[in-house]
Formats: C-alpha cells, sequence, structure tokens
C-alpha cells in the first residue's frame, strides 16, 4: 500500500495544481501500475481548492475507470476537504 | 489608451468608469483623475497596472494628480509598479491588516508564495482567510492558465473598515475570455462566452464533460457560489462584455444556479473592449457563510447541471 502525505507535498492551504499533477503521475499512477492501493494523507491539510483535487484524482478515474475508487483512500480528511473531494468524485461518475 | 480615475468606482457604480475607458491607441496610456477625491475600488488598481505593465514606462503620461487621496494610489504601490515619479512624498504603511498591494504574479510558485506570506497579511479569522485564499488561488491560476500572458495577473485587495469587507480586483492582459472559452464552443460575443465561462463544467480546454486531466472548469462556477451566498457584489469584464452579480438584500432567499442569467445581475455587451479579463469581487465578512454549507449547496447544484446538460445533448433512436 502506497501513503502519500499531502500535507509534505502542499502545504496546509493545498493548492497548487502543479504540485497535485507530480503527485497524481509519479505517485498515484505509479502506485496503481505496481497493483499497489493508494492512501491519500490529508492529515494537517485545512483546505484545498476544487482545482486541486481535480488534477489530483480525475485524470486517474479517467484512466482507470470509476473502479480505481476502490483502490484508492482518502484518509483524515477535514469536512470542508471531504465535501470538495466528494465534489469531484460526483461529477468525474455523472 | 485613456483612463480617467473618478471620485468614486466601487463595483455598484463602476460601470461609468469603464465605460470612460477608451482602448484606442494601444501603443501610450493616458492616465487622468478626478482634482478633488480619488476613491477606487482595488480592481480599479489592478486594471491600471496591467495596462501599464503592457508598455514601456516613456510611453505612459500621468496627469499631476492634485487630490489629497493620491496618497493612497502610492500606498498601494500604482507609481511603483508603473514605474511613475510621483511628484509627492508619503508615509509609507505596514501593509498589516489593512491591504495587499498592487502585485504582480507570473507563476505557479509565485502564487503559492503569495498565498501563504501576503492572505496573513490582512490578520482575518480562519474561516474568511480560507475564503479569500481560494478566491485568489482559482482567479489567479486561471490567469496563468488560460489568458496566455507573460505579464500574469495583477492583483490587490483592501479591507474596509466600515463594511467590514475584503474588496479584491484581478486583471490581465491575456487573450480573453471568449477566444479563450472559444477553443471548445462557440460564443458569439464576449458577454456570452463570459456567461458560459460562469457555468460548471465549461472550460475551453475541451468540451468533454469533467474537463482535461488539469482543468475542470469549475473556478468561475465557484467564485460566483461564494459571491452569491455572500450577497456581496462580483464583476467580469472581458472583451466588449460584462456581467456584475448584484448585491442581494440581508434576509432573502439564496439559491444556487449553475446558469449566471439566472442570477440577479445587470450585463452589458458594448463596454469599450478589454483585451484580457477583469474580475472584482467584495466579500463582506459578517455576511460569511461557513464554507462547508456552501459546498452542499455547490455539489448539489453541479450535479443537476451536468445531468441536464447530458439530457440535453441525450438522442433518441430515429425509427422510420
Amino acid at each position: 500500500m502506497k501513503q502519500i502525505k499531502i500535507y509534505e507535498k502542499a502545504g496546509s492551504f493545498a493548492e497548487n495544481k502543479d504540485v497535485a499533477k507530480a503527485i497524481r503521475v509519479k505517485e498515484i499512477i505509479s502506485a496503481l501500475s505496481n497493483k499497489e492501493d493508494v492512501v491519500l494523507d490529508f492529515a494537517k491539510v485545512e483546505a484545498v481548492t476544487q482545482s486541486f483535487i481535480h488534477a489530483l484524482i480525475s485524470g486517474v478515474i479517467r484512466k482507470y475507470g470509476n473502479e480505481v475508487l476502490d483502490k484508492i483512500s482518502f484518509k483524515s480528511c477535514n469536512d470542508t476537504v471531504k465535501k470538495i473531494i466528494n465534489i469531484v468524485i460526483d461529477y468525474m461518475q455523472e | 489608451m485613456k483612463i480617467h480615475l473618478p471620485n468614486s468606482a466601487f463595483l455598484g457604480n463602476i460601470d461609468p468608469f469603464i465605460r470612460g475607458f477608451d482602448p484606442a491607441s494601444p501603443n501610450t496610456l493616458e492616465i487622468s483623475a478626478n482634482d478633488k477625491w480619488i476613491s477606487v475600488h482595488p480592481v480599479v488598481l489592478s486594471m491600471l497596472a496591467a495596462l501599464g505593465l503592457t508598455m514601456k514606462q516613456k510611453k505612459i503620461h500621468c496627469a499631476k494628480f492634485e487630490a489629497k487621496s493620491k496618497h493612497y494610489l502610492a500606498r498601494m504601490g500604482l507609481f511603483k509598479i508603473l514605474k511613475i515619479q510621483s511628484d509627492f512624498g508619503f508615509t509609507e504603511h505596514e501593509p498589516a491588516g489593512r491591504f495587499i498591494p498592487i502585485t504582480q504574479i507570473k507563476t505557479s510558485n509565485e502564487l503559492t508564495r503569495f498565498i501563504t506570506e501576503m492572505i496573513p497579511l490582512l490578520h482575518l479569522e480562519p474561516e474568511p482567510a480560507k475564503t479569500i485564499a481560494y478566491i485568489i488561488s482559482e482567479l489567479v491560476r486561471n490567469v496563468l492558465e488560460h489568458a496566455a500572458t507573460k505579464n500574469g495577473a495583477i492583483l490587490c485587495a483592501q479591507y474596509y473598515k466600515k463594511s467590514n469587507s475584503i474588496r479584491i480586483g484581478i486583471a490581465d492582459k491575456g487573450m480573453g475570455i471568449k477566444e479563450s472559452i472559444n477553443q471548445s464552443y462557440s460564443a458569439a460575443n464576449d458577454l456570452d462566452a463570459i456567461k458560459l465561462a460562469l457555468q460548471p463544467g465549461i472550460t475551453g480546454a475541451t468540451k468533454r464533460e469533467g474537463g482535461t486531466e488539469q482543468n475542470a472548469g469549475a473556478g468561475l462556477f465557484f467564485i460566483k457560489s461564494i459571491a452569491s451566498v455572500n450577497r456581496d457584489f462580483f464583476i467580469i469584464y472581458s472583451g466588449t462584455g460584462f456581467y456584475k452579480l448584484l448585491k442581494k438584500p440581508p434576509g432573502s432567499r439564496i439559491k444556487l444556479n449553475a446558469d449566471p442569467q439566472k442570477d440577479r445581475h445587470s450585463e452589458n455587451s458594448d463596454m469599450p473592449f478589454w483585451l484580457g479579463t477583469v474580475i472584482g469581487i467584495d466579500i463582506s465578512l459578517d455576511q460569511t457563510e461557513e464554507f462547508s454549507l456552501l459546498l452542499d449547496a455547490i455539489r448539489k447544484t453541479y450535479s443537476s447541471a451536468i445531468k441536464e446538460r447530458k439530457k440535453a445533448k441525450h438522442r433518441k433512436p430515429k425509427f422510420i
């Protein structure tokens, strides 16, 4: 299982889409290609933008299909972060 | 180009200021101002700086400012960014707790640094600070990703004690919303392009539902939603198009609309041509709703907008 600590890469306000893209390409997709499950750990992340979450996971959902969400877990998210993740995952599956 | 700073230009009464902008002769800039008083929204200063940064300093002709309030323009960094020598001395105040001076942001990392270092200077409570950071991040990233301009985004912000509000202005001299959105859509004019860009899931990057890996086309819809819930003004000006979300009376029911046409607004499709995009927003700190509740409403509106678009695109087989 691959654990990715978002705070270490994006800080307490995760908004840099270039950072999100780097996590997606270098860590999430790479782990999934190696048949590893992924845990995105949002501990200490106080806020995120919709754009950040979109850049982090939309390409993954599009590449592997909705089923990939069985292999990705979102850990230690506060309510606001959870809601933004829900919005992005909703519209990617509509 | 000619631009005149009036005695008052805030989002509620900004229309005459914009109508007075003369985009002819784009290689020179003449700046004039009201003699008695100049009291303007940060968006006006961002526009002025964005214009000035497109040309050499010697092509900028700035009239002698007589108004006492000229010191405010100096404090906001207008003369510094335009490299114009002001003919008066002024006391430089620490910006902490009052304003964010005119700032040019050209890269993604500059934006991250700006948010980390500048937003805390406004000394806001954690919730409104997050909202302001969110707005600035999404709006500036839009410029960096879609405007295709080497000058990036110009922004400034001011706290107003009397109204307990933060007013933010962001301007760029890039390609404008119509050219950007029409990479995937076919908006007939600038105003139509603005209205398309305000809808959730519409981006110039692709026509595909859900956007591209990097762009969802949701940023402006989120910002308009924040402004709606906050009941305060929000304007977008690009090309000849101008859209203003109007202030809502306290106590009135708030409903988020995916279609900006359904919001209480004013619009204009024959403003003087602004090559680029200008966005102004007022955030009343007394009325900042819980961001988390706003997200529930956004999720619902977003989802039904996508369903409706899919339904509209759905075709049944023709049996003949």
